[in-house]
C-alpha cells in the first residue's frame, strides 16, 4: 500500500516536473536543458520575496515567481535560441550552459546549505489506508492531475493551442499560413518555463531548495521525456508513471541511491533500443542515420 | 555615399610555398614551420619558465591534460560528427582503470597508465558502441549522461572507495618527468590526429561527418568507423585520466565531473573548432583562468558557460582559425 | 536486347504506417543494358531504390543480385558486391576539395580488393587515380577545377561527382537517382555521352528519371510506377503511349 501511494506520488511529481521540458520540446523542438535551472531559479525568488521583503503574501510571490521565470524563459528564447534554431546540438549546449550558470551563479550567489525552504501550503498530514500522507503531497497530486487536464483541454480546444501544435508538426507550412514561429516559440519557452516554476513550487515545500536539485530534476525530465518519446504529452504521463514506480521499488529495496540511476538508465537504455520512446512519432529513417 | 567591402587577399609568402613548388628560402622556410616550432618549443619549454612559480607548475600538466581532452572533442565532433558532450567519462574511466591497477594489482606506474589507457578506450568504446548508430541528438544526450551514471553507480553501490575514492595511487618519481608525462603525449597525440585526419583513412573519418549516407553506399560500413573514431578519441581521454589520477595520487567522483566535460567544449569552441591546436590554445587560456578565479569558487564554471554561450550564439569561427586567417592573408577595404 | 538478368526483384513490397509505398514490384535487368524506372511524384521510386540498396528493409519481397540473394543486406555489403547508386540529394563531401571525394569510395574493400580504378594505381597514388576518374567524368584536368572545394563547385560539377562517386567502385550496377534533375539543358546534353560511355564499358544503368524526354533517348527499356505499383515495363516508346502511364501523368481527363 505504502508502494502504491507513494509511487502514484512521485510519478505525479515526475510528470509535473516533465511537463513543461516535453511541451516547450513538442512545440518549439527545442531541448530546454536550462529546464532544472529554471526549477530552482523559481524556488529561490519566491525565498527571497518572502524571506527579505517582511510581510509579502507567499500567494502573491508564487504568481510573481511563476511569471519571472516564464518571462526569464522567453527571454533565453528571445535572446539566445533564436540565433541558433534548428542547430539541435547548439541548442543543447547552450540552455545547458545556460541552465549551469544560473545553477552555479545561485550556488556563488549563496544558494549554499539546508537554510532555505518554502513554507507547505496546508500544514499537517492525513492517514490513508494506514499510510501516512502529509497535505502537501495530495496538492501536489490534486494539482498535477489539474495542470494535466488543463494543458490537454488548452493545447486540443483552444486556438493558441491549435496554432501551436500546427508550428510542431509541420512549422514551414504553419508559418505559411500566417503563424509566426518565433513567437510562439517565445510562447511555449514562457509557459514551459513557468510550468517549471509552477511544478518548483508544489515540489519544493517538500525539502529544500538545493543547487543539485537543478541537476537531478533535469535529468529527471528528460528521462520522462525520452522514456515517454520526445514531443509526446501522453508518452510523459505514462513514463513518469513507470520511471515513478520504478525509482519508488528500488527506494525501498535497495537504496535512495538508485533514483538517479533509474532515471539515467532509462535515458540510456530507451535512446539505444527505441530512440523515439514509447510513445514517439518519429519515423524510423530520424532516429538512425 | 560611397560603399566599401573588406578584401581578403593570401599574402605572396602563401602562394609561394604552397603545394609542392619550390621553397627556395629561409623566409619561406620559416614561413611555414615558424609557427609550428614556435608552437613546440613553447609548450616544450613551459616547465623552465614556470620554474619560478612552483604553484603554476601543476598548472601546466593540468592545462595539458584538458588540452588531451578537447583534442579529442575536437577529433570526434568536427572530424567524424560525433558530437560527445561527456568528455568525463573518458577520463572518469581512464583514471579508475589506473587507480585499481595501481592499488589493487600493484602494477608501477610506467604499466598502469598505458594499460589503463588501452583498456579504458577499449570500454568506453565498448559502452558507446549500442549508441553509435544514433542520430546526433541522441548520441550527444547519452554521451552527456553516461558520466553521471557511472558516478552515481559507484556511489550507489559504494564501491571502489565510493565517494572517497581510490587514494593512495603512486606518484610520479620526479617533477619533470610529471611534466613532460602530459606534455610529449599531448604533442604526440595533437599531431598525429592532424596528420591523421589527412591521410586516406582521415578523410573517410571526414566524409562520415560529411554525409554518411554517401560513405555507406561507397561500400564502407560506417559503425565500425565511428567505432574507430570512439576508441582513438577515448584513448586521449583515458589517458589524460589516467595521469590526472596520478598526479593527484587520487581517483574520486570528481574525474567523472561537470568540469571535463565542459571545459574541453568550451575550449574547443573558443580556441577554433576543426583546427586541433585551437582547443590545445582554448585550453591553456580557459585552464589558467580558472586557477585565478579558484577563489571566487564556482563563479568560474559562470564565467566558462556564459563565454560558451556567447560564442556560440555569435558563430564565433574561434580564435586559431582568425590567426591563421590573419597569418596568411591580408585584409583591406575596397570600394564596391 | 537479351542477355542474362543480372539483377532480379520478386513482389517487393514495402509501406510506411498506413502507406503503401510499394506493392510487389517485380522486375528484372539485363547485364549491360540501361533500364529506366519512371512515375509521377510519391510513385515509390526512391524507396524502390532504397530498398534494393539496402537503405531501407522491405516488408517482403526478394532481391536477387547475379543470382544471389541480397534482400535486406546492409547498405555496405551491397556496395562491396557491385552496386552503387547516387542520391536525389546531391551531398558531396563539402568540406573536402573534388578530387579528395573519390578518396573514400577508393579506399574501399571493393576499391581496393579490384586494385583501384581500371587495375592501375595502387595503395600510394590515389590522389592520381581520383584525379584520372574526375578527367574521364569531364572534368578538366589542368583546371583548378578538380582542386576546388566540393561546396563551391557549381550543380553540373556535382551531379558529375555523384557519379564520379559510384564509377571509382568499379560496380556493375550503377543506381542513379535523378541525375538530370536541375541541370539546364546543354549541361544534360553534356552527360549524356557519359551515360553511354559507360554502358559501353559494360556497367548496367538503372536510371529513376523524371525528365522523360532526355531519358527516353538513352533507355533500352523502361518500367513505370504509380502508387507504388508497377503498371508498365518495355520499350520506352510502347511505355510513353500505356493508357494506364498517361493516367499516372496526366490524370484521368488529360488522356
Amino acid at each position: 500500500m505504502h508502494i502504491l501511494i507513494y509511487g502514484i506520488i512521485n510519478s505525479i511529481a515526475l510528470s509535473l516536473i516533465s511537463l513543461g521540458f516535453a511541451l516547450v520540446y513538442s512545440i518549439s523542438r527545442v531541448p530546454n536543458f536550462a529546464h532544472g535551472a529554471l526549477y530552482v531559479t523559481t524556488g529561490y525568488i519566491v525565498w527571497l520575496l518572502i524571506n527579505k521583503l517582511t510581510g509579502f503574501p507567499y500567494p502573491l510571490a508564487i504568481l510573481v515567481g511563476i511569471g519571472i521565470t516564464g518571462i526569464i524563459g522567453a527571454l533565453i528564447y528571445r535572446l539566445v535560441l533564436i540565433r541558433i534554431r534548428g542547430m539541435e546540438i547548439s541548442e543543447i549546449i547552450a540552455t545547458y550552459a545556460i541552465g549551469v550558470a544560473i545553477l552555479e551563479g545561485l550556488r556563488w550567489g549563496g544558494l549554499r546549505g539546508m537554510t532555505f525552504t518554502l513554507p507547505v501550503f496546508i500544514p499537517g498530514s492525513v492517514d490513508i489506508f494506514g499510510v501516512v500522507v502529509d497535505y502537501q503531497r495530495l496538492v501536489v497530486v490534486i494539482l498535477g492531475a489539474a495542470t494535466f487536464l488543463f494543458l490537454y483541454f488548452f493545447i486540443h480546444h483552444t486556438r493558441i493551442g491549435l496554432a501551436l501544435r500546427g508550428i510542431a508538426q509541420d512549422e514551414r507550412a504553419a508559418m505559411m499560413l500566417g503563424i509566426d514561429s518565433d513567437m510562439t516559440a517565445i510562447l511555449s519557452l514562457g509557459i514551459g518555463s513557468a510550468l517549471a516554476g509552477f511544478s518548483s513550487l508544489l515540489l519544493l515545500p517538500l525539502g529544500n531548495i538545493i543547487v543539485e536539485a537543478g541537476y537531478s530534476v533535469l535529468i529527471f525530465a528528460v528521462a520522462v521525456c525520452i522514456t515517454g518519446g520526445l514531443g509526446s504529452l501522453m508518452g510523459t504521463i505514462v513514463a513518469s508513471f513507470l520511471i515513478g514506480f520504478a525509482q519508488i521499488l528500488t527506494d525501498k529495496f535497495l537504496s535512495t541511491h538508485y533514483q538517479m540511476v533509474v532515471a539515467l538508465l532509462a535515458i540510456i537504455l530507451t535512446l539505444i533500443i527505441k530512440p523515439s520512446g514509447l510513445f514517439g512519432k518519429q519515423k524510423e529513417l530520424e532516429e538512425r542515420v | 555615399m560611397e560603399q566599401l567591402r573588406k578584401e581578403r587577399v593570401d599574402r605572396s609568402l602563401k602562394v609561394r610555398t604552397e603545394g609542392l613548388y619550390a621553397i627556395s628560402s629561409i623566409e619561406e622556410i620559416l614561413y611555414l614551420i615558424g609557427p609550428r616550432l614556435l608552437f613546440v618549443a613553447g609548450i616544450l619549454l613551459l616547465p623552465l619558465i614556470f620554474e619560478a612559480a612552483p604553484y603554476w607548475k601543476r598548472v601546466v600538466n593540468v592545462m595539458c591534460a584538458y588540452a588531451l581532452v578537447a583534442i579529442s572533442f575536437d577529433f570526434l565532433s568536427n572530424f567524424v560528427g560525433l558530437v560527445c558532450l561527456g568528455g568525463a567519462l573518458f577520463t572518469g574511466v581512464g583514471g579508475y582503470f589506473t587507480a585499481i591497477y595501481n592499488r589493487y594489482f600493484s602494477f608501477p606506474i610506467y604499466l598502469s597508465i598505458p594499460l589503463a589507457t588501452l583498456s579504458g578506450a577499449l570500454f568506453c568504446t565498448l559502452v558507446l558502441l549500442p549508441a553509435l548508430p544514433l542520430r546526433g541528438v541522441y548520441f550527444a544526450i547519452i554521451t552527456l549522461m553516461y558520466p553521471l551514471l557511472f558516478s552515481r553507480i559507484i556511489e550507489a553501490l559504494n564501491v571502489l572507495g565510493g565517494t572517497n575514492g581510490i587514494t593512495g595511487i603512486e606518484s610520479f618519481p620526479d617533477p619533470y618527468i610529471e611534466h613532460y608525462a602530459i606534455i610529449l603525449p599531448m604533442l604526440f597525440f595533437l599531431f598525429a590526429t592532424r596528420r591523421f585526419v589527412n591521410e586516406d583513412i582521415g578523410l573517410v573519418f571526414r566524409g562520415v561527418k560529411d554525409n554518411d549516407q554517401a560513405v555507406r553506399a561507397s561500400g564502407i560500413n560506417v559503425t565500425l568507423i565511428k567505432v574507430y573514431a570512439v576508441f582513438i578519441a577515448s584513448l586521449m581521454g583515458c589517458f589524460s585520466g589516467a595521469y590526472i589520477a596520478h598526479m593527484y595520487m587520487w581517483a574520486g567522483l570528481s574525474l567523472f565531473a561537470l568540469d571535463f566535460s565542459v571545459i574541453p567544449i568550451a575550449s574547443t569552441v573558443i580556441g577554433g573548432g576543426g583546427t586541433l591546436i585551437g582547443p590545445v590554445i582554448g585550453s591553456f587560456i580557459l585552464v589558467p583562468l580558472s586557477e585565478i578565479l579558484r577563489a571566487a569558487g564556482t563563479l568560474r564554471i559562470v564565467i566558462y558557460c556564459v563565454v560558451l554561450t556567447l560564442f556560440i550564439i555569435l558563430k564565433s569561427e574561434g580564435l586559431m582559425i582568425y590567426l591563421q586567417r590573419k597569418y596568411h592573408q591580408f585584409e583591406r577595404w575596397v570600394k564596391v | 536486347m537479351s542477355g542474362e538478368a543480372i539483377l532480379s526483384v520478386s513482389k517487393l513490397s514495402k509501406s510506411f504506417g498506413g502507406l503503401r509505398a510499394l506493392v510487389d514490384v517485380s522486375f528484372e535487368v539485363k547485364r549491360g543494358e540501361i533500364f529506366g524506372i519512371i512515375g509521377p511524384n510519391g510513385s515509390g521510386k526512391t524507396t524502390l531504390i532504397n530498398c534494393i540498396t539496402g537503405f531501407l528493409k522491405p516488408d517482403g519481397g526478394k532481391v536477387y543480385f547475379k543470382e544471389k540473394d541480397i534482400t535486406g543486406l546492409k547498405p555496405h555489403k551491397i556496395s562491396q558486391m557491385g552496386i552503387a547508386r547516387t542520391f536525389q540529394i546531391m551531398r558531396p563531401y563539402y568540406s573536402l576539395p573534388a578530387y579528395k571525394n573519390l578518396i573514400i569510395p577508393l579506399w574501399s574493400p571493393r576499391a581496393k580488393r579490384l586494385g583501384g580504378w581500371r587495375g592501375g594505381g595502387r595503395h600510394g597514388d590515389r590522389d592520381t587515380v581520383a584525379v584520372d576518374i574526375l578527367e574521364e567524368i569531364g572534368f578538366e584536368r589542368d583546371s583548378r577545377v578538380p582542386y576546388k572545394l566540393a561546396s563551391t563547385l557549381p550543380t553540373g560539377y556535382q551531379k558529375r561527382l555523384e557519379l564520379a562517386r559510384c564509377i571509382a567502385l568499379r560496380p556493375e550496377i550503377i543506381f542513379c537517382d535523378e541525375v538530370f534533375s536541375g541541370l539546364s539543358m546543354s549541361e544534360v546534353a553534356g552527360m549524356i555521352p557519359l551515360i553511354e560511355k559507360m554502358k559501353m564499358e559494360g556497367i548496367t544503368l538503372i536510371m529513376v528519371e523524371h525528365r522523360l524526354r532526355e531519358l527516353f533517348k538513352v533507355a533500352d527499356r523502361v518500367m513505370a510506377l504509380n502508387f507504388g505499383e508497377k503498371i508498365a515495363e518495355g520499350d520506352p516508346r510502347e511505355v510513353i503511349e500505356d493508357r494506364r502511364v498517361r493516367e499516372a501523368y496526366l490524370g484521368r481527363e488529360g488522356v
